[in-house]
């Protein structure tokens, strides 16, 4: 597992309160971990942060899954 | 009850007449202030008066770039924002016929567009913080209406509407949203009015007069508290009865 997919994984967790077994790339925020908009928002602002990257919000809105989220910033971190 | 100690709020419009007593009731409380206006001297005057390390954030709210920079500024020299208070507003009295496209927009612009910025811009520390309280000054006329105010009677419905949607949205961080609607309150304005006219005004009001800045303040303060957390998309009307809602 790349290291970037630990961070975002230990994101998830942390702020969705879920079990770290049921992050995995496939997991949907919304069908699988029971994220809200809002949620997924706060997720997008976390991760802006961690990575020191801009997730600008056509690119959020198709950040669905775990994967989704660790694929993008690996293409866009500095 | 309602101590504010420990907490920080952005009070904008503060060295106005009713914005003065918003920051001194919540000062009192133990708040500690970013106090925000467009007339620098004035403004600047009025942080030393209160006294204690409160800080003053000039302002332009009719400029999205000002308005912008506002709530960035206030959470760095305050180190967070707990509290944000829209009491800012402007009139641009006319009746529809005769109203300019920049009555209109002027109006808006300050009151309900500037209200939004500093909304959206204060609900990410909020929501990071879990905590918030978003309070802002509307009107009895935005309820009610009155001739010749088009423009700023839809501008403070707008923020009551606006105010519901936050409130929702933002519920589940423990971040409250709610208006304080004054009536007629006393003010340098009122106070040249002839006498016959304030007895006019005075004889809509139940209570028989008209309410003082520290009326709203008090209002303020209690929405700004821990112990109001479960009150949220709500208007509290000031005004001596003079509207029942």
């Amino acid at each position: 597992m790349s290291e970037t997919a630990d961070r975002v994984k230990k994101i998830v967790v942390e702020h969705l309160g879920v079990e770290a077994e049921k992050v995995t790339e496939d997991a949907s925020f919304i069908d699988d971990l029971g994220a809200d908009s809002l949620d997924i928002v706060e997720l997008v602002m976390a991760f802006e942060e961690e990575f020191e990257v801009e997730i600008p919000d056509d690119a959020a809105e198709k950040i669905t899954t775990v994967k989704d989220a660790i694929t993008f910033i690996d293409e866009h971190k500095g | 009850m309602f101590d504010l100690t420990g907490m920080t709020a952005l009070v904008t419009g503060a060295s106005g007449g009713i914005g003065s007593a918003i920051a001194e009731a919540l000062a009192g409380q133990g708040a500690r202030l970013a106090v925000s206006g467009s007339n620098v001297a004035k403004l600047e005057a009025y942080r030393d008066t209160l006294g204690g390390d409160h800080v003053a954030l000039p302002c332009d709210l009719s400029d999205a770039a000002s308005v912008d920079a506002l709530v960035p500024a206030a959470v760095a020299a305050l180190g967070k924002i707990d509290i944000l208070v829209n009491n800012a507003g402007v009139t641009r009295d006319n009746l529809i016929l005769r109203m300019k496209d920049d009555e209109w927009d002027q109006v808006i612009r300050v009151n309900l567009e500037a209200a939004f910025r500093l909304m959206r811009a204060a609900a990410k520390p909020m929501m990071k913080a879990r905590f918030g309280r978003i309070i802002s000054i509307t009107s009895v006329v935005g309820t009610t209406g009155n001739p010749g105010q088009a423009n700023y009677a839809a501008s403070k419905a707008g923020i009551v509407g606006m105010s519901k949607a936050l409130g929702q949205e933002l519920a589940s961080r423990n971040i409250t949203v709610n208006c304080v609607a004054p009536g007629f309150i006393r003010s340098a304005m009122t106070e040249v009015l002839p006498d016959a006219q304030k007895d006019a005004l005075n004889a809509r009001i139940p209570m028989g007069a008209m309410g003082e800045g520290g009326d709203i303040g008090a209002a303020v303060a209690y929405l700004a508290s821990r112990e109001a957390g479960y009150v949220t998309g709500q208007t509290l009307h000031v005004n001596g009865g003079m509207a029942m809602i």
